[in-house]
């Protein structure tokens, strides 16, 4: 039985909701106008995607900083209330755990935004398994409201417009990857983060999960007028893809470090001992093994993702994700290749396509671009 | 949904339409719909040998791959070139884009294939 989130019987009232299977959830692909028109609503005007599959945990408790601060590569430490911060979260090997976002509402009090597929492995990462929770006697208190809490997420140029108009005057003074709680849309309290997953400005909305559904019909009834659609998870990926933002499983696995996957710039090797530092700052003395590069197909087809990564007749690494970059109507993949390569903006690579080589160029990324 | 009545269909959605001894084969109405936005279609060399049922190419949506099968035996002669810079014309056309045509060496093969009744029935059915 697939699990569904607290949006699956209002799915029904949008005709054209096409449900798959992903990773045990069921949840819509997309909505009647289709990914494209979706992805487009999304960079132009505005879309609301149900996020309810995310995980939440909160960490309580005067250990809570020193703890997460130990747990995550980048600073937790240098949070303000009311701030978000990306991290990955990583194994002491320096692979990646899942990666995630932590909301900080003081010292001791904070929420971690977890991956779908990955809330029961997280779930016994942070309060179980890691070496600090097996060390330390005072442990913080944590709570897994992955069941209980929902969220939504709305994004594009116009959002702040719209939801300010819903939510008060006060979402305009909301600064990227910052949060309020004090706010309410139609009555309903809710956590709204100027966070998002499509490379636009956007808002995720967190409430209870009876209230969803109320939150997810008062938006889109609020701006359907201005051309304001549902969005299914495959503009999400499209989306994401196009702002190469990572998606567990793809970019980032056990087998890869964040380091690898070009996100340096969320780990912050000054930070006090982290876990996977050790074996982070190894890799850096001695060499990333492997970087993370965008590419455009020269011949046509579709690079998806595991396929093989030639240069010179050599396997040189894999496709991490691919599609047909709407934005740029062009044929566009993420590969994991060696690092050494030599290879520059504009060289070419192959890529096997279903047995048969074909050539791609490496490109700026991230491939589309707006804020 | 469309289902032409004077078209043939395969449980794997393909239509064929049966101009002479040439077998047009395209993807139904529902398969499209199934796939969604369509971004590529590689089309089949021409000159092929293919046997019923062998994966003549791939159709690609946003999200994945689908396989197009022949429904029958034969050499493709000919290819639907306009699908090459637009894909999109599967989704809004089904039945007008044909994406090969195969020079049937067994025409009785088409015996084997659903009338648009069937086609319905099978639907209904999956």
């Amino acid at each position: 039985m697939l699990k569904r989130t607290p949006l699956f019987e209002v799915y029904k009232d949008y005709e054209g909701a096409k449900l798959i299977d992903f990773g045990g959830w069921e949840i819509p692909v997309n909505f009647a106008a289709g990914i494209i028109a979706e992805h487009m609503a999304v960079r132009e005007n505005a879309g609301l995607f149900d996020v309810s599959h995310m995980g939440e945990v909160t960490v309580e408790g005067d250990t809570s900083e020193a703890f997460l601060n130990w747990l995550l590569p980048n600073n937790v430490k240098g949070m303000k209330d009311n701030q978000c911060l990306y991290s990955p979260m990583c194994y002491p090997e320096g692979g990646v755990v899942d990666d995630l976002l932590v909301y900080k509402y003081n010292s001791s009090k904070y929420l971690l935004v977890i991956n779908a597929s990955n809330v029961e492995k997280d779930y016994k990462w942070i309060t179980k398994e890691n070496e600090w929770v097996k060390k330390e006697s005072n442990l913080p208190v944590f709570e897994n409201l992955s069941t209980s809490m929902s969220s939504v997420a709305f994004q594009g140029p116009k959002s702040t417009e719209y939801l300010s108009a819903m939510a008060g005057s006060e979402v305009n003074d909301i600064d990227f990857f910052y949060f309020r709680d004090d706010l309410k849309i139609n009555g309903i309290e809710c956590i709204i983060s100027r966070t998002g997953y499509t490379g636009e400005v956007g808002y995720e909305i967190y409430v209870d999960r009876k209230d969803a559904p109320i939150v997810w019909s008062y938006i889109l009834d609020k701006t359907k007028a201005n051309g304001v659609l549902p969005i299914g998870l495959g503009a999400r990926d499209t989306l994401r893809f196009e702002s190469k933002l990572p998606l567990y499983g793809h970019e980032l696995t056990k087998d890869i470090t964040p380091l690898e996957a070009n996100l340096g710039y969320f780990i912050d090797l000054e930070n006090e001992d982290f876990c996977g530092k050790d074996a982070l700052v190894k890799q850096k003395e001695n060499g990333i093994p492997r970087s993370l590069r965008g590419c455009e197909m020269v011949d046509k087809g579709i690079p998806r993702e595991g396929y093989k990564v030639f240069l010179d007749g050599k396997e040189v690494g894999h496709v991490t994700s691919g599609t047909k970059s709407p934005m740029l109507n062009k044929f566009c993949g993420l590969v994991l290749i060696k690092r050494n390569l030599g290879l520059k903006l504009g060289d070419e690579i192959q890529i096997d396509i279903k047995g048969k080589l074909k050539t791609a160029k490496l490109v700026k990324t991230p491939f589309y671009k707006n804020i | 949904m469309n289902i032409p009545g004077d078209l043939k269909y395969t449980e794997g959605h393909e239509w064929v339409r049966v101009e002479g001894n040439v077998a047009y084969v395209g993807i139904s109405d529902h398969a499209q719909h199934e796939l969604g936005d369509i971004v590529y279609v590689e089309l089949p060399e021409i000159d092929t040998e293919i046997d019923s049922k062998e994966e003549a190419t791939n159709i690609e949506s946003v999200k994945a791959a689908a396989p197009v099968y022949s429904p029958v035996t034969g050499k493709i002669i000919k290819v639907n070139e306009d699908l090459e810079d637009n894909s999109e014309n599967i989704n809004s056309d089904a039945y007008g884009s044909f994406i090969f045509a195969v020079e049937m060496s067994d025409p009785s093969e088409l015996d084997s294939l659903m009338d648009a009744d069937a086609y319905k029935e099978f639907l209904e059915k999956e």
